[in-house]
């Protein structure tokens, strides 16, 4: 069984209390308690303090560009379907640059768990508006204050009938901890959105904010109710609510194609005497 | 005919939409069952329906490579192919149309009338069958047989049932009399029939695929963008068979990342684009030079800027291709000039994207995707397979992987995830060290550069061959081409070589370009009295390249920039100007 010494990674370059250490934590405990073992995982990322945290593991990564984590993943998966691919993005990472491709890949429904580390700010370059900032925010690239509604991820998740939507707070690591591993085991595109202050440039959704707003669905929620949970979803302000929103049980992209069926593809042989009788297609 | 060997030329003209592609098609199949070498090439409108298309198909009983301006038989599908394709019809030759369709009569003697449509509804009961009947009626002007025609029926319906094949057959044969026994001139035609020969007839887009096929690709992501979904739509065509995964990606950015992420997972990967999806790619393309990540990229040229000339042809992308990217990395560029290059360039494509985990480019033109071919065949023996992915039992021994490990050839081991034991693969866009892990400090940057750029680029160049040289050996005119303008300059060289001391060189493997050592093209350019350089292009790419590189200059050029290929005719009439 693996144990959190052999996830342990470089030491990360946060700043101190950044709401990232505890995603970080919760990720390795989460895929401990799951007895998945490093060399069984690929943690694929784009750019941005979110796009970090792969090096703050051990575990296959693949650390790429801004906004394009999802193909990068979602291709690793179709190569190899037995490694549990884990997509880590920023808000501005996934719903900015990586919109197309986060609206596509919920469509595609590739069995990957994305993990959006949503602080509704751009850290790395020093604080401009995320499409999650709210509608207002002042900040130096927008004095007027951010005229474009606030972006809502859950919403438009739902609205497009993605397998597993949740969010999750890096306030409170032990429902983190369980939200993570139901993203994990569940079978489909999962999103878990997780509510992350960043405590250098959101003055605003501080830790205290979100404390302050978020509660735990009820017990009786019924996440296969898609209607209920787009309502659901829409809940923001006072009232912030955490958990499973919705799930379904759609077919994924790896068992859509029959050609990985038997085998993952990076497991198949190839033989060019196999191919071969192709060239008599053409006479 | 002008020409001491039987060489005829056919074009089907009409709108979008009337059928023109599979009339063409069926004929350049029929002559290469028949036993002909066949050329054809296409000329088409970016509509559905509408405007104006042709499909040339030109045929001989000697090696053809290139497209005549001069036609022996325009089959007219409507009024305005007439107009506009009249004057490119020989003395001898022959128009064939459907007074009925063009609500104009002819009586000059070239023009014989046949009613398509007509014959169509009283042989086949549909309209549609037109085409079989136009098909059959000018293979009954060249007094061929129709036992060709009938298996080409029989494969294309196949799936549609005994009867659609049985009617179109009563069309063909019904056309194919009333063109014989209609045409007074025909007897003076005289078609002979070639030696038989087993015959393949392949375009440059179906090559790249089946080269890429057979070179272990197993991923193939793409945006459809002409003229590039040729390969796209083959290689999901083929998916079921070869255990292929094809994604038809949301973007072309999409598209080199997925290539990218199959590829880091373990498999042989490919994406392909025109030029102005490859714009988007260009970022994922300096995400492969720092990862190191293989990948083929076919780039399959149509005129721009922007949205340009969709379906037609240019070689304009050269230099956008070869400077690319953000930073400094290895790749690599190959120009196919035909598709048995196309093929087997592609297969040494992902044998060196592999070797040296570096993007490799296969770079075509609309013109050489849609232009098909025949062989005889292609030599499978020398298609090569070296698997250099590492698993578990490759890596005894390893006792901590690392990804991006120095070595004096710059190539490090590329283990696949998952599939290695315990070891770990990390990768990143970031400068990183040998582990694969972000850095900032100057000694590692600079170890990493000599790594991934310096040590591989002498060995990369190794590998590349010295240019096809054709004609005299020590020539005083040299006609320098590269990519697809191949045909075209080999059959131009070949009407003129008795009258001059000339030769062609064609440049396949653009950059990096061979070294001098095996064949010292250079100081072969030197000698010659001219070096003209001809391109698809209006500014002389390639000179470019040879400029920089090599410091050569050539003494002219020819540039063709009106989004059509050059043909035997206008090609030989611009060289008048210099010889």
């Amino acid at each position: 069984m693996p144990t959190s010494e052999d996830y342990q990674g470089q030491v990360p370059a946060w700043c101190p209390g950044c709401g990232n250490f505890n995603i970080l934590s919760t990720v390795k405990e989460a895929l401990v308690e799951l007895g998945i073992e490093p060399w069984e995982v690929l943690v694929v990322s784009g750019i941005g303090q979110a796009g970090k945290l792969p090096h703050y593991m051990r575990c296959h990564t693949f650390n790429g560009l801004h906004g394009r984590t999802l193909p990068v993943a979602t291709a690793a998966k179709l190569a190899n379907h037995s490694l549990h691919v884990i997509a880590v993005a920023g808000d501005g990472d996934c719903y900015g640059e990586g919109g197309n491709h986060f609206l596509h890949t919920i469509r595609r429904n590739p069995n990957i768990t994305l993990l959006v580390h949503d602080n509704q700010i751009y850290g790395l370059t020093k604080g401009q508006a995320s499409p999650t900032t709210a509608q207002k925010t002042h900040t130096k690239i927008q004095p007027y204050g951010v005229l474009a509604e606030q972006m809502n991820p859950l919403a438009l998740a739902i609205s497009q009938d993605c397998s597993f939507v949740a969010r999750g707070f890096a306030g409170d690591q032990g429902y983190l901890k369980e939200l993570m591993k139901a993203a994990i085991t569940h079978k489909g595109f999962s999103l878990l959105d997780i509510l992350q202050p960043c405590v250098t440039f959101n003055k605003i959704n501080t830790f205290k904010w979100y404390r302050d707003r978020v509660y735990k669905l009820e017990e009786e929620y019924d996440p296969s109710d898609r209607l209920k949970a787009f309502e659901k979803s829409l809940e923001w302000g006072d009232k912030i609510p955490n958990g499973i929103l919705y799930k379904n049980e759609r077919e994924t992209l790896e068992e859509g194609m029959p050609t990985i069926q038997e085998e993952p593809l990076v497991r198949q042989k190839f033989s060019i005497k196999d191919v071969k009788h192709e060239i008599e297609k053409f006479y | 005919m002008g020409v001491n060997f039987l060489d005829y030329t056919l074009r089907v003209g009409g709108e979008a939409g009337q059928g023109l592609a599979t009339i063409g098609g069926a004929l350049g199949q029929v002559f290469s069952k028949i036993g002909f070498h066949v050329f054809t090439h296409q000329d088409y409108m970016s509509r559905i329906r509408g405007g104006h298309n042709f499909y040339q198909i030109r045929f001989s009983d000697k090696e053809i490579s290139a497209s005549r301006e001069m036609v022996d038989i325009l089959l007219a599908l409507d009024l305005n192919t007439i107009e506009i394709h009249r004057k490119s019809v020989r003395n001898e030759g022959f128009i064939l149309y459907d007074s009925e369709i063009t609500k104009k009569k002819f009586e000059e003697p070239e023009f014989i009338d046949i009613p398509f449509r007509k014959i169509a509804l009283d042989v086949g009961k549909k309209s549609v069958m037109a085409n079989t009947v136009a098909t059959g009626a000018a293979l009954g002007i060249l007094d061929l047989g129709l036992e060709a025609f009938r298996k080409v029926i029989r494969k294309a319906f196949k799936d549609k049932g005994e009867e659609i094949i049985k009617d179109n057959i009563a069309c063909a044969e019904a056309g194919y009399h009333y063109a014989h026994t209609n045409c007074p001139r025909c007897e003076a035609f005289g078609v002979r029939e070639p030696e038989y020969r087993k015959l393949m007839l392949i375009d440059g887009v179906h090559a790249i695929g089946m080269g890429a096929v057979m070179s272990g690709c197993k991923f193939y992501s793409g945006y459809p963008m002409t003229p590039s979904t040729g390969i796209l739509n083959y290689m999901a065509s083929r998916a079921e068979e070869y255990n292929l995964v094809v994604e038809q990606a949301e973007d072309e950015i999409a598209a080199i990342n997925m290539a990218i992420g199959a590829s880091f997972a373990g498999v042989r990967a490919m994406t392909g684009s025109s030029g102005g999806g490859f714009a988007l790619m260009t970022e994922g393309l300096s995400l492969a030079g720092m990862t190191e990540t293989p990948i083929v990229i076919a780039e399959m040229q149509r005129p721009g800027p922007a949205t340009g000339l969709p379906t037609r042809t240019e070689q304009a992308d050269l230099l956008f291709v070869l400077y690319a990217a953000h930073g400094e990395f290895p790749r690599v560029i190959f120009e196919p000039g035909d598709p048995k290059q196309a093929f087997y360039l592609t297969n040494k494509a992902f044998e060196l994207a592999e070797k040296y985990q570096i993007p490799v480019f296969i770079q075509s033109d609309q013109y050489l995707a849609d232009t098909e071919w025949t062989y005889e065949k292609f030599d499978l023996e020398h298609l090569i397979y070296n698997d250099y992915r590492l698993r578990e039992k490759d890596l005894e021994g390893v006792d901590v992987y690392k990804r991006f490990k120095y070595s004096s050839t710059g190539i490090s081991l590329l283990a696949v995830p998952g599939e290695a034991g315990k070891h770990l693969v990390v990768a990143d866009s970031d400068e990183h060290d040998e582990e694969g892990h972000i850095i900032e400090d100057s000694e590692t940057r600079i170890k990493m550069v000599q790594k991934r750029l310096l040590n591989k680029l002498p060995l990369i160049k190794k590998e590349i061959d010295p240019p096809l040289l054709y004609g005299d050996s020590s020539p005083k005119i040299v006609l320098v081409g590269h990519g697809s303008t191949y045909g075209v300059i080999k059959e131009v060289i070949d009407t003129i070589s008795k009258d001059y001391k000339v030769a062609m060189m064609h440049f396949s493997q653009v950059y990096p370009l061979p070294e001098r050592d095996k064949f010292d093209y250079i100081e072969l350019l030197e000698k010659a009295d001219l070096t003209i350089c001809i391109e698809n292009n209006a500014t002389g790419q390639f000179a470019k390249v040879m400029r920089a590189e090599t410091g050569f200059e050539f003494s002219h050029m020819i540039l063709k920039y009106d989004g059509r290929p050059f043909t035997i005719e206008n090609l030989k009439e611009e060289l008048h100007a210099y010889i």
